[in-house]
């Protein structure tokens, strides 16, 4: 019988929801990891078994545990990540050089085909890679080492490399967005990379069609159409239909298009997903009600979808990997909020009901379908 | 036998309770007890000290015999009472945040 597990990475450890395919009756397991703040898990495409997480603290740094049985039990692996070479620079806040320094990972990413084959993407911005099952990170250093590298500048929650999406039909084809210097992609399996934001216009830096400089909160794929990436932006919600070469917004009727989360349908590619955030300066729902937006006309047309969740004294954020969905017939889709909750939609977005309720505040929700 | 009393977070990391143990040849200090500990508990790797650099990560403290040690070389040896294993070198996690 199918069924499901939820990966929830929380600001004090991490949860694994375990459901069958009903979706209905949830077993929640955990704290793992009780304290440390889990950035993000993910499983393997190619042995659901195999778990990656990030775990980390601001006292005793990165810590890298495995799962080969579903997140049952943990293993340590390797949590040396060394940038290759001279590291140089990159722009502080106030413009002026900063050494790279290397402080957590934000986001693994396991490879399609091969469970031992991972990608990370850390802070300060940069993707490693491990073939070992997370033994040994190595740097693909082409990207960090950009011609416009020494110019990107931390995002409010650090210069971090929170994005990582690998195309199904070419695994040499990766795209990477990284908090505040845009999106990036890579053709030849990440030896050189080039930036893919033509079309963005960010308001906030001093040149708003800049090559680099852009605030991107996250990307999305389908996997049937890996030129049309989505993307939640600072403000504004992007799409393009060409690999990023250019991109065009697609906001539309949103009540406001900041925000953090995007995902698409596991179906319908033209089914797209945003929570809208009040503003960049009041990090909550808008109205003190918590809405996700769906489209399914790929952008500009959206919908608000409320039923069974709080639409009035609610004031949670979530965070740009903490949307997720599952491959199930009707699609599922489950988002967490600052507030600890976990929603779930087992029907595309219609209605939605708290898996759990009183989590600490959720950082990331990933999910497996299992056959 | 050297006595070291870990912090809560490392205790669950390494799966230990408060206090372990671990032999020491030579001279007791900080560096040649890590050393040991990082042997034993290699999943510790990197917690307490930098990876390439071995420098004690900031917000690391050593303390023993009621002194903050934190600060001292890491090839200083560590007191008496600590390599004769009748005090623990405690690790603690630097109370920060509020």
């Amino acid at each position: 019988m199918s069924g499901v597990r939820v990966l929830v990475g929380t600001k004090k450890g991490a949860f694994v929801l375990n459901a069958d395919g009903k979706r209905k009756s949830w077993d929640v397991s955990g704290p793992h990891f009780a304290g440390w703040e889990i950035y993000h898990m993910k499983g393997s495409p190619s042995d659901p078994r195999r778990i990656y997480a990030s775990q980390s603290n601001g006292w005793f740094g990165q810590v890298m545990p495995r799962s080969d049985d579903g997140g049952q039990t943990w293993q340590t692996v390797g949590n040396k990540f060394t940038y290759d070479g001279v590291t140089g620079t990159h722009a502080w806040y106030d413009g002026s050089p900063h050494p790279w320094e290397f402080k957590r990972v934000w986001h693994v990413e396991p490879s399609l085909g091969d469970p031992d084959h991972v990608y990370a993407g850390v802070e300060d911005a940069a993707l490693f890679e491990s073939r070992d099952g997370g033994q040994n990170w190595t740097e693909l250093s082409g990207l960090r080492q950009h011609d416009t590298g020494p110019k990107w500048q931390p995002g409010a929650g650090g210069l971090c490399l929170h994005t990582i999406l690998i195309d199904p039909t070419n695994p040499q084809r990766i795209f990477v967005a990284v908090s505040a210097a845009g999106a990036f992609r890579t053709d030849d399996g990440g030896a050189t990379w080039k930036p893919i934001n033509r079309g963005l216009h960010s308001q906030y830096i001093p040149d708003p069609t800049a090559d680099v400089g852009h605030c991107v909160h996250r990307l999305a794929m389908h996997r049937s159409r890996p030129n049309v990436l989505f993307m939640q932006k600072h403000w504004d919600v992007m799409r393009t239909d060409n690999a990023g070469d250019t991109w065009t917004e697609v906001s539309g009727n949103l009540p406001t298009d900041f925000g953090f989360v995007i995902d698409v349908h596991a179906h319908e590619p033209e089914t797209i997903y945003v929570v809208p955030i009040k503003s960049d300066s009041e990090h909550y729902v808008h109205d003190g009600q918590l809405r996700v937006f769906r489209s399914r006309t790929g952008g500009n047309e959206w919908e608000a979808l409320t039923k069974g969740l709080p639409q009035k004294d609610c004031y949670v954020n979530v965070l740009r990997d903490a949307m997720s969905v599952d491959s199930l017939d009707p699609c599922g889709v489950y988002f967490g909020t600052s507030g600890g909750q976990v929603y779930a939609s087992a029907d595309g977005g219609d209605s939605w009901n708290a898996i759990v309720r009183d989590l600490p505040a959720v950082l990331s929700v990933e999910v497996q379908t299992l056959a | 036998m050297i006595r070291v009393v870990l912090p809560p977070p490392l205790r669950l990391l390494a799966q230990t309770g408060p206090e372990i143990t671990v032999d020491v040849t030579g001279a007791v200090t900080q560096r040649t007890v890590l050393d040991a500990v990082e042997r034993r508990y290699p999943m510790l790797r990197g917690t307490m000290r930098d990876h390439d650099t071995q420098r004690r990560r900031p917000l690391v403290r050593f303390f023993a015999c009621e002194d903050d040690l934190s600060n001292d070389a890491p090839d200083t040896p560590l007191p008496a009472a600590v390599a004769r294993g009748d005090e623990p070198l405690l690790i603690i996690g630097a109370i920060a945040g509020g």
